[in-house]
């Protein structure tokens, strides 16, 4: 039995519906680190339902209130902020193949989300030095993970940036390296809109 | 210098877990020098370990399942002869604190290392068939996905012999997984090896949904799509929305034992009850992760083998989407009895009810599939049968246990244990089974022998009653689950019948073990030549058996649903396509060598050995890294070549 | 193994339009937009602009709308049909963190409400 291929197919492929035949490379990989974006975003969202049933069992020990800085918080915030902006900006140079222009705006990005870190970094120290460290108490756990894992995330994102810039100069912005770069500022914007839940849950309700 | 970890770890005055794990240590050495003395090994590596082949990597998975199935249920038949031995004054052989290990793995390994990756191999091999296309959308990270899966199994039987596993059940609930009552390494064993078989269940997760919405055959809209894609869509859907919350936990309870935070514990503001919560809010999606493709295979092996196209294919559909969205508005039903109040367990009672209304439409269509077809009692369609009636009385069972006040009289007892797994063994094994029988063929290109696949199906399907059904009734007695010595004699005839029962069931996995054995023997005489034994429907059965490499040298064209048969009631066309070069991607060691240095760290992290974790963790960045500057991850296969191989596996001669 | 480009296939988040400087406007514009939501945010809680039990659920929408703003004019989502993937997957995953983080707060204050009358160790 041989196999049958239908080639000469009458009427259109319906594409629109999905008929279109397989994706191109960059749409399959770009919706796929979307999907992954998203599982990263649940993961947070199991930190944040931890924290927020934390948040009052502070054993005793220090609350939020008399913990957080909002001036500094308003600094970070800012800071991811615009290296959200310069990301994109430099994205847009990216797709230009601007290879002059991409760079300097991957080291505005970089140095604002060192700031950020930097401003995190001691914040978490100046609260472990006052003796509310994460194994204070349940909400300091909370607080210190919900946190940290998300300063873990734009940490991995830092050292990424560098190694894609080493790509890009090692490499040019070819297709490939075009594309790891879409999946390194999806994962930079999507660390942006986490902040924006870590800020208003945790800071400013915390505070309030 | 070497953490916690000295040489007292090993139990050497343990007879049981000694004399297990020499044999099973002479076994694996065993293969491995005949492997080595054969000269295997570079065929091995080429063409398995490094393999990005969904099929090889379906195989592999399916491979694993089955042999962790062995060691799942030799912690089965362990657990029933206790039960059977241990009443009254008896004591049985097994003291608690082996006991308690052996429940614990027994739930970790069958659901974590036998269902899932049985589950996740027969997706992997047939989706992208189906599908229609060449290869999942991220055949790498396939691979990294299986040997991370492979090294969280490894992990946990490293764990009989080197330490102990987790005595705290599969659940692994604080306090008493916490630091203060387990302060062994059983707890971390766990964690760490169910972290580890998490990151690549994930990814298997975001890759199949990529696949399924973004590479289809042409022409195949998703209302085109087989059934069993359908299932694995949701399936996937569900392991993206709920594994990250299961590592959210994890990273919790783990941070507790080694960092000594208070998420969970009794002092300085834990709350136990937040574990519990999470934890069910990623268990209850998980168990419908492992029933959904199960149904699929079911529709797809009820529509082949009653000659009619599935019933209802879009209510099919729906009702898959429905179950997939409402698998995470249950969870509370898994603690009823915990203290919430009579509004949420009324909430969560009342949607836990209604989830069973989409199985039911389910049901039905393979049933109106069934009705005047032409039905061919095959194996797999055996345990298709042998499912609806298994299932549906699970199913019901669920449904009783879904009204909180009946939960509070039966939650623990071994009436729910006798329910989970009544859909359990009725739905997923037997769906694994029916799509082992159903797809052996497509992989490797011989049926499977009849008798001993119909043996193994009555073996399954009695033993199943035998040890199952009395569990429902010495729950309604009053037995709860996991008891080391049965405190009522009048329990044990109930528990002898149960013991029977998996007896039984041991003999069907030995006439499956047996089936495998013969039809190897004997595949010449069951050689499937044309590539569809069972006169299928769905494109898998357009490619040979096996499939090339490439699955289809030019992707077919879809035009309605269940695409082969529609391409065999036109008419075979004799003329040969127009080849055209196709871009394969090449293999990679990535996925094994990540998996290695994952394993290490594991084992490092769990006897604190903490050096080595850090360089093992290094090893894995590198790798990644390495991976990631990496370009030319695909080869070609030219045109000339596809035609030579095409005609030589179709025995065309050269085109006029 | 996957397909060619073409002009009509979906469009994923963050992949740029064809026309600069609607790009280049979209990011300001995004960044303006995000800087007076966060000080809105700021202002809301530190001040008696809203009624306080009300503050709460100014915050949670105010951040809602960052969060827009963020998916619109940095990730470039969209409406049309060519978008219609990115948006499921988007509502997908809202609703499971919905369903997740609602629901385990309103399953763990029901437990607390039924729990004895707390000692100093467990102040809520």
């Amino acid at each position: 039995m041989t196999i049958a291929t239908i080639d000469a197919v009458s009427g259109g492929l319906a594409r629109g519906r999905g008929g279109g035949g397989p994706a191109p490379t960059r749409t399959v990989v770009a919706y796929g680190f979307w999907i992954f974006i998203l599982s990263d975003i649940v993961m947070f969202s199991g930190l944040f339902a931890a924290y927020a049933v934390l948040s009052g069992n502070t054993a005793g020990g220090p609350t939020g209130s008399e913990l957080f800085n909002l001036r500094n918080v308003f600094i970070e915030t800012m800071c991811l902020l615009f290296s959200s902006y310069t990301c994109g900006l430099g994205a847009l140079s990216a797709e230009r193949r601007q290879r002059g222009r991409f760079l300097v705006f991957a080291l505005f990005t970089f140095v604002l989300g060192a700031a950020f870190l930097f401003i995190e970094i001691s914040e978490f120290a100046d609260m472990v030095s006052k003796g509310a460290g994460p194994s204070r108490s349940g909400f300091l756990s909370g607080f210190f993970t919900l946190v940290g894992m998300h300063g873990a995330h734009v940490t991995s994102g830092l050292v990424w940036l560098i190694y894609m810039v080493a790509q890009v100069i090692a490499k040019g912005l070819r297709p490939h390296v075009l594309r790891r770069l879409l999946c390194w500022s999806l994962f930079w914007h999507a660390l942006d809109i986490i902040w924006v839940g870590v800020l208003t849950l945790v800071y400013l309700m915390g505070v309030g | 210098m070497l953490g916690r970890l000295s040489w007292a770890a090993i139990p050497f005055n343990e007879p049981l877990p000694i004399i297990s794990a020499a044999v099973v240590l002479i076994v694996i050495l065993g293969v491995l020098g005949i492997i080595t003395v054969k000269g295997w090994w570079p065929y091995l590596w080429k063409e398995w370990i490094t393999s990005v082949d969904h099929k090889r990597i379906g195989v592999m998975y399916f491979t694993l399942g089955l042999v962790m199935l062995l060691r799942g249920y030799s912690d089965a038949i362990m657990m029933r002869s206790q039960q059977a031995i241990a009443v009254g004054n008896a004591q049985g052989y097994l003291p608690p604190e082996h006991f308690n290990q052996i429940f614990s793995a027994h739930g970790t390994i069958m659901i974590f290392f036998v269902a899932m990756p049985l589950v996740i191999g027969l997706m992997n091999f047939a989706v992208p068939l189906q599908l229609g296309v060449r290869d999942v959308a991220f055949p790498v990270l396939n691979s990294v996905s299986f040997w991370l899966t492979a090294s969280g199994a490894l992990l946990v039987n490293v764990s009989l012999v080197i330490g102990n596993f987790a005595r705290t059940g599969w659940m692994g609930y604080p306090p008493l997984s916490g630091l203060a009552f387990s302060p062994d390494v059983g707890p971390d064993y766990y964690l760490w090896s169910l972290q580890i078989s998490g990151i690549g269940t994930l990814l298997t997760g975001v890759n199949f949904v990529t696949t399924i919405l973004k590479l289809r055959a042409p022409g195949m809209i998703y209302f085109r799509m087989p059934v069993f894609c359908w299932t694995a869509l949701a399936a996937n859907m569900l392991i993206i929305a709920a594994f990250p919350i299961l590592t959210a936990t994890f990273v919790m309870l783990l941070l507790d034992r080694y960092l000594g935070m208070h998420f969970f514990t009794n002092n300085a503001g834990g709350n136990q009850m937040m574990y519990v919560n999470l934890f069910w809010a990623w268990g209850h999606p998980e168990v419908y992760i492992l029933i959904l493709p199960a149904f699929g295979v079911f529709s797809e092996v009820v529509a082949t083998f009653s000659g009619k196209g599935l019933f209802s294919y879009r209510s099919m559909v729906l009702a898959t989407l429905g179950i997939c969205i409402l698998s995470f508005m249950v969870w509370l039903h898994h603690f009823f009895t915990m203290g919430a109040g009579a509004d949420v367990n009324a909430f969560f009672g009342i949607m836990s009810a209604i989830i069973a209304v989409p199985t039911g439409v389910k049901i039905f269509n393979w049933l109106f599939t069934l009705f005047r077809g032409r039905i061919v009692f095959s194996t797999p369609i055996l345990f298709a049968v042998g499912f609806m009636v298994t299932f549906v009385l699970g199913g019901m069972t669920g449904v009783l246990l879904a009204v909180p006040p009946v939960d509070f009289v039966l939650h623990n007892s071994v009436f729910l244990v006798a329910h989970f797994h009544n859909v359990i063994i009725g739905g997923v094994v037997f769906g694994v089974l029916a799509g082992y029988n159903y797809w052996f063929p497509k992989a490797f290109g011989f049926t499977l022998d009849e008798r001993f696949g119909k043996a193994s199906f009555w073996c399954w399907l009695v033993g199943f009653y035998l040890a199952f059904m009395p569990l429902y009734v010495l729950g309604l007695m009053g037995m709860t689950r996991r008891l080391q010595h049965i405190p009522d004699p009048s329990w044990r005839p109930l528990l002898l019948v149960a013991e029977v029962g998996a007896v039984v069931i041991f003999l069907g996995i030995l006439c499956q073990i047996a089936q495998l054995y013969v039809s190897v023997r004997t595949r010449e005489s069951r050689r499937d030549l044309t590539g569809d034994p069972w006169n299928g429907r769905t494109l898998e059965w357009a490619t040979s058996s096996p499939p090339p490499a490439y699955n289809f040298a030019v992707l077919p064209r879809v035009e309605t649903i269940d695409a082969f048969w529609e391409m065999k009631r036109r008419g075979l066309t004799a003329v040969e396509p127009a080849y055209e070069t196709i871009e394969m991607p090449r293999n990679s060691p990535t996925g094994f060598v990540t998996a290695f240095f994952a394993v290490v760290t594991g084992f490092a992290a769990i006897w604190h050995i903490w050096w080595i974790v850090i360089l093992a963790l290094l090893a894995i960045a590198v790798t990644v890294l390495v991976f990631g500057w990496s370009e030319n991850r695909e080869r070609e296969i030219r045109a000339n070549e596809i035609a030579r191989m095409e005609r030589a596996r179709l025995g065309l001669g050269r085109p006029a | 193994m996957y397909g060619t480009d073409r002009l009509l296939d979906d469009r994923t988040p963050g992949v740029e339009h064809e026309e600069s400087t609607a790009n280049f406007l979209s990011y300001t514009a995004g960044l303006g937009l995000a800087i007076l939501l966060t000080i809105a945010s700021f202002v809301v809680s530190q001040t008696n602009l809203l009624w306080a039990p009300g503050i709460p659920v100014g915050l949670v929408v105010l951040a809602f709308a960052q969060i827009g703003v963020h998916l619109v004019f940095f990730l470039h989502l969209g409406s049309g049909p060519d978008n219609t993937n990115n948006i499921l997957a988007l509502a997908f995953g809202l609703l499971i963190v919905f369903l997740v983080i609602a629901g385990s707060i309103w399953i763990i204050d029901n437990l607390y409400a039924n729990m004895m009358p707390m000692s100093v160790n467990m102040p809520r």
